[in-house]
Parts: structure tokens; sequence; C-alpha cells
């Protein structure tokens, strides 16, 4: 008989070694996104802020005997009609691009999260004043009402500011109220609520530690999304104004010379995706981190 | 004892909650009212100092509606609770945080009543801290011995709930209850999401602190097993009512009521394996339309004319055990009828 239980023994001892593996492989993999998205991104900061030092200066430096050059050695992204280094200047526009996603998106983070929350705990009238806003704006195509507002502030920055802030809210607000409605049904909550604790400790201690989760995930592809909105709009000539150096004002202008200079439009293009890649990874990996807190086995 | 004493510690009388159902178009247009769910009609109880109240029906009977209407997380639609002869209805925000710090809820699921962001530390010396009671030195010690009080190692005070099994994480909630110096724990079947085996540990750990800190407890259940041995009275709740109540001893060896027997016999044990008959059969009745008469009359084997058209009043069988039935059958008669 004893053979039986050790052999018994062995196989679950096996297995546990096995699953204990594979959760140790999934979390490395999580683990290895999220810190291959905070390189890519991370590189893109430094370079960005370093762009004087190592050798690219001036982003409005024209060379009008270097027009439309090839990448080579000395113009690693090539040169544009007016013998400006893309390069130099996808640098210092990443600067624009970069705190342009990341101030509108947390900016718009945290209004719209509060606002979820304060509607989905409370209900009642704020509920639906808050709720009926974010119908309206979301009811919107998205870059339309961006557009109008950013046109109505009036073209450059401070309009594309205000246009995405004003946007990007909603599906914050939408989204934490949404998990505050389930949230507020769970017995840690109501817990909180018999032992005493002031509604506004409810709502930040145990509330929003909670919402912030899928709130952090969905920002890191909104932080894309409104990159490429500022891209857009200047595109369209209401984001930055020539010759400041931005990726779309960029790609905008190197359309004109996309047969016979392909690269001053596709390298910044492919910049952008890069580092929309990069924020997504974080997204992954964050979503997998942040998870494990709460319900990782083994 | 002094007169003080003599007063039952929480006295809920009367005690009723209805909810409204949706109010549909076709009713509105027809000007009927909304449905109404009767949860609670005129539950009348008295929890005296250091004494263990057993509440249990089936699923839908209002026992946890009436935990949850003494703490006031529902309101109620009519009656009082009287808590150390304190209006619990009539308590001001203050005076209800007050309240609610000695009146303790121990939730059924030990997997959602944790805030799984929290470490064990945090849960337990939150309440403490929030309330003033102890500062952050004090914290520390709460923890340890509370942690010693409800039986696991300190260890555990710096993981997170989903590090713990279903037993220990209802040991940390109780400890979290106990954090505030309750006078009362109420605890919402605080056993029925655990093992057989560890359940008998939260029981014992229970009576432990009910006889080692002088604690009234009202203990919910469905399992009368749960019950039988820790409470010294006991209710039986039937469709938002009490139908029996009276000392433990009394009701579980001669109850009055035909629902009471029926639990009793519906209880598995390995002994008594031959029966086939089911105890009852059917369901609870929906809250929304309540039988007229006795409100068991749907599923009772004893029913008469009377049952069917007038509400039983109570009966006082022997001194403190009450049954609100008609027919009062006798315990040996209704085993033999329906076995």
């Amino acid at each position: 008989m004893t053979w039986i239980k050790e052999s018994y023994h062995r196989t679950i001892s096996e297995a546990i070694k096995r699953l204990r593996g594979r959760a140790k492989s999934e979390r490395r993999w999580s683990s290895m996104t999220l810190w291959l998205g905070v390189a890519i991104v991370g590189i893109m900061i430094i370079l960005s802020l370093s762009a004087g030092w190592i050798g690219f200066e001036n982003p409005n430096e024209q060379d009008l005997n270097a027009t439309l050059l090839r990448p080579s050695i000395e113009h690693p992204f090539g040169t544009d009609e007016l013998g400006r280094d893309i390069f130099t200047r996808i640098l210092h526009g990443a600067r624009i691009d970069l705190s342009f996603g990341l101030i509108t998106t947390y900016a718009s983070l945290i209004v719209g999260m509060l606002l979820g929350a304060l509607a989905g705990y409370f209900g009642g009238a704020f509920d639906t004043i808050v709720m009926r806003a974010v119908d309206t704006v979301i009811s919107f195509p998205y870059i339309v009402l961006i557009l109008a507002i950013a046109s109505v502030v009036g073209a450059g920055l401070f309009g594309a500011y205000i246009g995405v802030l004003a946007v990007s809210w909603a599906l914050y607000a939408r989204l934490s109220r949404g998990e505050m409605l389930v949230l507020r049904e769970m017995q840690y909550m109501m817990a909180a609520d018999t032992l005493g604790f002031p509604v506004r400790r409810i709502i930040f201690k145990h509330a929003i530690p909670n919402l912030l989760r899928s709130n952090l995930v969905f920002s890191m592809s909104d932080i894309v999304l409104n990159i490429l909105t500022l891209a857009a709009l200047s595109y369209l000539g209401l984001g930055v104004r020539p010759p400041t150096a931005e990726w779309g004002s960029i790609i905008a202008q190197g359309q004109k010379y996309l047969r016979t200079a392909w690269w001053i439009s596709t390298l910044p293009g492919i910049v952008v995706v890069f580092v929309g890649v990069g924020f997504a990874l974080i997204g992954d990996g964050l979503a997998d981190k942040l998870g494990e807190d709460v319900t990782g086995a083994f | 004892m002094d007169t003080l004493n003599d007063k039952p510690l929480l006295e809920v009388n009367n005690l009723s909650k209805y909810f409204h159902g949706k109010q549909t178009v076709l009713n509105r247009l027809m000007k009927k009212p909304p449905p109404k769910l009767v949860a609670l009609d005129g539950v009348t109880l008295n929890l005296n100092r250091n004494e263990t109240l057993g509440l249990v029906g089936e699923s839908g009977s209002g026992k946890s509606t009436t935990a949850c209407c003494i703490i006031r997380l529902y309101e109620p639609d009519n009656g009082s609770i009287l808590y150390n002869g304190q209006d619990v209805l009539a308590a001001h925000a203050d005076e209800l945080r007050e309240i609610r710090r000695e009146v303790q809820l121990i939730y059924q699921d030990p997997y959602k009543s944790l805030n799984p962001r929290m470490t064990v530390r945090a849960t337990i010396s939150e309440p403490a801290k929030v309330h003033g009671l102890v500062d952050r030195a004090g914290g520390e010690k709460l923890v340890k011995n509370l942690l010693d009080r409800v039986g696991l190692p300190s260890t555990v005070a710096d993981l997170r709930p989903r590090a713990l099994s279903g037993g220990q994480r209802q040991r940390v909630a109780i400890a979290r209850a106990l954090s505030l110096r309750p006078k009362i724990i109420i605890a919402d079947e605080a056993v029925s999401a655990l093992d057989v085996s560890i359940q008998a540990q939260i029981l014992n750990l229970f009576e432990e602190l009910r006889r080692d800190l002088g604690l009234s407890m009202i203990l919910i259940a469905h399992q009368l097993s749960v019950v039988a041995h820790l409470s010294q009275n006991v209710a039986i709740m039937y469709l938002g009512r009490i139908v029996e109540i009276g000392s433990t001893s009394e009701v579980f060896l001669r109850p009055r009521h035909p629902y009471t027997a029926a639990l009793l016999k519906a209880h598995p044990s390995i002994e008594t394996s031959r029966c086939h008959t089911p105890a009852l059969t059917g369901e609870i009745p929906s809250p929304y339309s309540i039988p007229k008469g006795c409100r068991f009359n749907t599923r009772c084997k004893f029913t008469d004319a009377l049952c069917f058209e007038v509400d039983p009043p109570s009966t006082e069988v022997t001194p403190g055990h009450y049954a609100w039935c008609h027919v009062l059958p006798e315990y040996d008669k209704i085993t033999s009828k329906q076995s």
C-alpha cells in the first residue's frame, strides 16, 4: 500500500510544482512587458530631454544646401524640404507630444474618476446630472467634438489642451461609476459603513484604490489616443503652429513629399507607433501586476 | 444585579420593513401602487446582556434584514429599536456612529468582507484609529492582541487577505469587529461559507469571546446545529415573522410550531438516514404576496379552516416559550405524521 501513497504524493507535489512554475513564468512575462514598455517610453523621454546635449540642438535650423536628404549617419532620419534634421525635430516634438499626452490623460483621469466615483456612490440627482453630461459628450464623435471646441477656443496648443480635456474625462467617469456600483455592493464597503467610517474615508481609502486599476490600465491606451489627437489637430492646422516641431505637424508637412522623400512622414509615424506600443505594454503589464495583488493564486 | 442590568440590552419591537418593487407602466396606467415586498412584518426580539440569541430560518425569511435594520443599514418602515435604552432609529450621525461601534456585524462571506488591497494589520487597526481609540503605537499592540485573541499567529499581520484561507479571513473579520470593543456582535451567517471543520472552530471562538469579553451575540443561521450549542434563546423566522421563540432547549426539544419541527426534521444527520420523505415540500411563498391567514399554511400539514382565515396569535406554551400557531401540534405527533 505504501507505494500507492508515495506515488500519489509524488503526483500531487509534481502538479503543484508545475502550477507554480506556470504562475511564475506568467508573472515573469507580465513584468517583462511592463519593463519593456517602461524602457521604450523612458528612452523616448530621456532622448527628448537631453536632445540639446547630444548634438541635436535646434529643430528649426535650416540648411538649404541639404534639403530632402535620405537618412544617413549625419542625418539619421534624413532632412525635410527646408533642410531641417528630422531626428532633431522628432526629439524636440516629443517634449510637446509626451507632455500633452500625460497631462491631458491624467488630469482627465483624476476629474473623471472622482466624478464617476461620487456619482456611483451617492446616486440620485448628482448621478443623473453627471451621467447625462457624460452621455452628451460621448454621443458626439470624439474627434468632431474636439475639433469644434478647439476651433472655438482658437488654434494653438492651448485650444488642443482644452478640447481634449473637455472630452476625455467622460470615459473615466463612466468607467469609474460602473466599477463603483459593483464595489458598493461588496461587503467590505458595507463593512466600512458599519464600522462607522466617515463617507470621505470610505470613498478615498476603500473605494478609490480599488477603482484605480482599471482606470490606470485604460489611461495607458488613452495617452496614445490623446497624442494622436494632437497630431491630428496639428495636421488639420488646429494644433501647434509651424514651425514648431510636433509629430503630427512633421507628418503633415512631409505628406506632399511622400513619393519623393518617404522618410519625412514615415519615420516620425513609426516613432508614434513605437511610443504607442510602449504605453500599451505598460498598460498590459500594469493590469497583470495590479491584479496579482487581489487574485494571484499560488 | 442592579435594575439597569435586568433590562434587555437590545429591544426590537414590532419591526417592519417593506421594499417596493418596480412600478410598471401598465400598473401606473391602472393606478395600482407598485408591488410591495414584505421583508419584515412585526418582529419583536429581546437580547439580554451576555446572552446568545439564535435567529434561524430559511433563505428569504428576513434574518439578515433584521440584522441590517438593527444597525440601520436599512431604514425600517415601522417599529422601534432600543439599544441600551437609546432609540436607534432616532439616532443622528454621531450617535449612530457610536451605536455602530458597539453593535458590530460580521458578514457571511469572508472572501468579500475584507478589502483586498489592505494588509491584515491595516484592516484590524483602522477602525480603532478612525474612532480615536488608539494611537499608532497602541494600534500595533491592538493588532498583536487581537490576532492572539482570535487564534492567528502575529506573522499574518503583513499579509493581504488573498494569502489567507476562508477560516483565517473570518478570524481577521472577527478581530476587526472586536477592535472597536463592541457590546453586541451580530454574526450574519458568519460560518455558512466555511468548511464544516472550520465552522466548529469559529463557533467555539464565538463562545469563548462571549464568555471572556462578556459580549452579547445574535447568531443568524439557516442551520439549526449552528445555533443549538451556542445560543441560550432561539427565534425561528418564517417569511418576515417570528413563528416560535423561546429557550433553545425548550424550542428544540418540544417545538410547538410545525415549521420548527420541520426544520428540526430536515436537518441531515448520519444516524437517521432512513428518512425518505422530505420534511418540507415546496418553496417559501413570494414575499410579494403573503398568504392570507397563517403564512405557513401553504406548506403545513396540520392546517384547519381557521389557518386560512386568521393570522395566528401568540401562545405562551410554557413560560418564555411562544409559538404563533392555531393548532400547536405536539412534537411526537409531528414526527409520527410526517415520517
